[in-house]
């Protein structure tokens, strides 16, 4: 047993800071948060040079083939900076996608591709009736010939507007049962019949889009996994991305307490810094309580997913959601009150952290949806 | 990283599991949470017990064997410890402060004769010890004590009163911290003693807790006279010795909460499988669902967080700052898991003693009522959270608390 970081994954993040304070500052969040697009090309460009589009992708299709635990040295600190843009669906979704169940003419068409940050990807999951429930799928995929004919909106669906292609979770077998039925597809942005529209979202920092489907017609190749059996595929990927979701939430959630804590130290009501008394103090140290807690889980289930049995790292990665992404939204929702009026303003930073946490917390699985996958794994 | 415990680890702990189905007291029952009616036959049953323990090579693993331990390293320990507790929890609570707290003075900070004399006869059953820290007008400012230690002729005459002693009534001996010098700073003028219980002049007086049972005592101290040797470190060193112990022994503690609480969680899936709410098993409750799911995460983070601090102190050597929270991963849930717990039960939730109706023994409610104590024993979740703030966030004291010397 040895649960402590390596040189080599100190050092990933270490370079990860550097890249991300210089080129990714708060003006920079702010100035992406009103912009349609979320990102610049310039970004994206330095991006690319760091490596940071290969870092799952196995070298024979480009990439460094990093394991999900030196991944989240990265996303911790791409949180910490609220850093927007589509690297998360890209990366952490499409590419996962791929690489989970990609036959390897896909994997040749896409994974170079993004390696030299030529194309980027996302997934379609949430439809407008699921509500929280990341297994509702009803959108239909009707077999045509020997391809399918796509028919259906898909909602919150991330940088979808600034994405060449996603993978798209149907229905090719009616029904309620998650372990038969569901069809993932490959499906390109610019195909007839699929329109995108951006979504007023809470958090401007990461875009979500509603994704039409109108008569989309896929041939055979857009399969990606086994026919029918996608939801295998789809519980395995999105394990990876909620803890890829967390390590940005443990990121943030350490910016936002250092930035609470440090005005704490100085701001003086009462002829004493307020960090003085125990009402805050007691806050800034439920704070570290809580991102200390969130970091060990985090660990363990980054961990699982490449080590445990499959039983570990779907609990480890429902534990993880649950904790970290809660623990976020609870340091940041102190750092706005630590933060008084000043944490209320647009103009400073903490709105953004809050933001993100929530986003976070509803993404890919709400907290109440990851306890049930949790009361379920122990009692079944 | 990784998470996993080494092959020869697994094989130990196997090793251990199996011996100790073999040798549990035979009078003990699993499914009672408290076998005997009084605490002198507690004390007894774990006495044996740890003799058994020690005769089997089993005790202190990670001291070196000249003192009764094994010289085997802090992962063979945390093995034993998890393995005990997750088991027969009931067996080990009378050596709690013994194991928790005296071993670690005694060996960290004891002289050579100290070590020679006591520590032996801790691991071999003979000797349980408590611990004479808090004091009537000494809670959470522990540095309040004002129990006198005056120096005569070769001794120290000892005059005062302690309280909450755990297991004061069974003790043979006692970690005592008293003011040796009235004349200096608070935490400067304090001394750490190892006090024989059966010195003249030494009261026990049992308390009542709110559990019904007497697990705590008052202490009183009438003139006496320890001797000089019987001193920890030198004069005026009692704060830090008592603050260093605290700091290292941490991680073993929280292991060991961790594991209980693993066995806790599998005890309250199986009454949520038996007690019904609306013509219903409670595990079929979306409420009670997402309760025994948030009591098996946040005994997940102590588990995690336990084994991140464990491999950081087997590293370094010394607690980093993530070990300061433990005792909040472990004290502050036990009271939310215990409440959701007696909270499935309904009415019967209010059936404690022996009675058809009693659930699983009675566990939950003993166990919520004891929980009460868990965030104010060994450091109240406030002192914690000060402590955090101050010496881990680097946060300002209070101009009260800071003029004060």
């Amino acid at each position: 047993m040895d649960v402590s970081l390596s040189k080599v994954q100190l050092d990933i993040a270490k370079e990860a800071r550097r890249f991300l304070d210089k080129e990714c500052p708060t003006d920079y969040v702010r100035d992406m948060y009103e912009d349609e697009r979320g990102f610049t090309d310039e970004i994206w460009g330095k991006m690319i040079e760091m490596d940071w589009m290969r870092v799952r992708i196995p070298e024979t299709y480009g990439g460094i083939g990093m394991d999900q635990m030196d991944l989240i040295m990265v996303l911790e600190e791409m949180g910490r900076a609220v850093l927007p843009g589509p690297f998360f669906s890209t990366v952490l979704l499409a590419v996962e996608a791929i690489m989970e169940a990609g036959n390897d003419s896909q994997k040749e068409r896409y994974l170079p591709g993004i390696a030299a940050g030529e194309i980027r990807g996302t997934l379609a999951l949430h439809e407008p009736d699921g509500g929280a429930d990341l297994g509702y799928i009803q959108m239909e995929a009707r077999a045509d010939g020997d391809g399918f004919v796509l028919d259906g909106t898909k909602i919150s669906v991330p940088d979808a507007h600034v994405a060449n292609f996603l993978v798209c979770a149907a229905r090719t077998e009616p029904g309620n049962d998650l372990t038969q039925g569901i069809t993932l597809f490959l499906v390109d942005l610019s195909a007839d019949g699929v329109s995108v529209s951006l979504l007023p979202t809470m958090d401007g920092t990461r875009k979500l889009c509603a994704v039409d489907f109108k008569a989309v017609q896929v041939n055979p190749e857009a399969i990606l996994g086994e026919p029918h059996k996608g939801w295998k595929h789809l519980s395995r990927i999105l394990q990876r991305a909620q803890v890829g979701l967390c390590a940005e939430c443990v990121g943030g959630a350490q910016r936002a307490m250092e930035i609470a804590t440090e005005y704490a130290k100085i701001r003086v009501q009462f002829d004493q810094p307020i960090g003085a008394f125990q009402a805050i103090k007691h806050r800034c140290a439920q704070m570290y309580v809580e991102v200390e807690s969130s970091r060990s889980i985090l660990y363990w289930a980054a961990w699982a997913q490449d080590n445990g049995d499959p039983k570990e790292a779907a609990m480890a990665a429902s534990v993880a959601k649950a904790y970290c992404s809660e623990a976020y939204t609870h340091v940041s929702t102190a750092g706005i009150q630590i933060l008084g009026g000043t944490g209320f303003a647009w103009e400073n930073e903490m709105q953004l952290y809050l933001k993100r946490a929530k986003a976070n917390e509803q993404a890919l699985g709400d907290p109440i949806y990851h306890r049930e996958q949790v009361i379920t794994l122990l009692t079944d | 990283m990784d998470f996993r415990f080494s092959p020869e680890q697994e094989a130990f702990r196997e090793e251990f599991v199996s011996w100790l189905e073999k040798n549990l007291p035979d009078d003990w029952n699993p499914s009672r949470y408290r076998n005997y009616d009084s605490q002198e036959e507690w004390g007894r049953v774990y006495r044996e017990f740890q003799r058994r323990l020690f005769n089997s090579g089993y005790t202190a693993m990670h001291y070196p064997k000249k003192y009764g331990g094994q010289g085997k390293t802090l992962m063979e320990e945390v093995i034993v410890s998890q393995t005990l507790f997750s088991t027969c929890t009931e067996l080990r609570i009378p050596g709690v402060v013994t194991h928790g707290m005296a071993v670690p003075t005694i060996f960290t900070c004891g002289n050579e004769e100290q070590k020679r004399e006591f520590l032996p006869k801790i691991l071999d059953g003979t000797h349980i010890w408590c611990q004479g820290f808090s004091e009537p007008d000494a809670g959470s400012d522990v540095a309040n004590v004002s129990t006198r230690a005056v120096k005569q002729n070769g001794h120290y005459i000892i005059n005062g009163q302690k309280v909450w002693t755990s297991f004061a009534h069974l003790a043979d001996y006692c970690i005592l911290l008293v003011r040796t010098d009235p004349t200096v700073a608070r935490h400067k003028g304090l001394s750490y003693f190892l006090l024989d219980m059966k010195l003249p002049g030494v009261e026990v007086r049992p308390m009542t807790q709110i559990t019904g049972e007497a697990e705590f005592s008052e202490l009183f101290f009438d003139d006496v006279r320890v001797p000089v040797e019987m001193r920890v470190g030198e004069e005026g060193q009692g704060w830090q010795i008592a603050i260093t112990t605290l700091m290292f022994e941490r991680v073993l503690g929280d292991a060991i909460m961790g594991a209980a609480y693993e066995t806790n969680i599998q005890k309250m899936i199986e009454m949520a499988s038996q007690t019904k709410r609306s013509g219903r098993p409670v595990i079929h409750d979306p409420i009670f669902r997402q309760q025994l799911a948030q009591a098996y995460i946040e005994v997940m983070v102590l588990k995690y967080h336990g084994l991140r601090s464990l491999s950081n102190q087997l590293k370094s050597k010394i607690p980093g700052p993530e070990g300061s929270i433990g005792k909040l991963l472990w004290s502050e849930p036990n009271q939310r898991i215990t409440e959701a717990a007696i909270g499935m039960q309904g009415p019967n939730s209010q059936i404690m003693g022996s009675s058809p109706w009693t659930i699983q023994d009675g566990y939950w409610q003993y166990s919520f009522l004891r929980s009460k104590g868990n965030t104010i024993e060994a450091g109240s979740s406030e002192i914690l959270r000060n402590i955090i703030g101050e010496r881990v966030l680097g946060l300002p004291k209070d101009v009260s608390r800071a003029k004060r010397k």
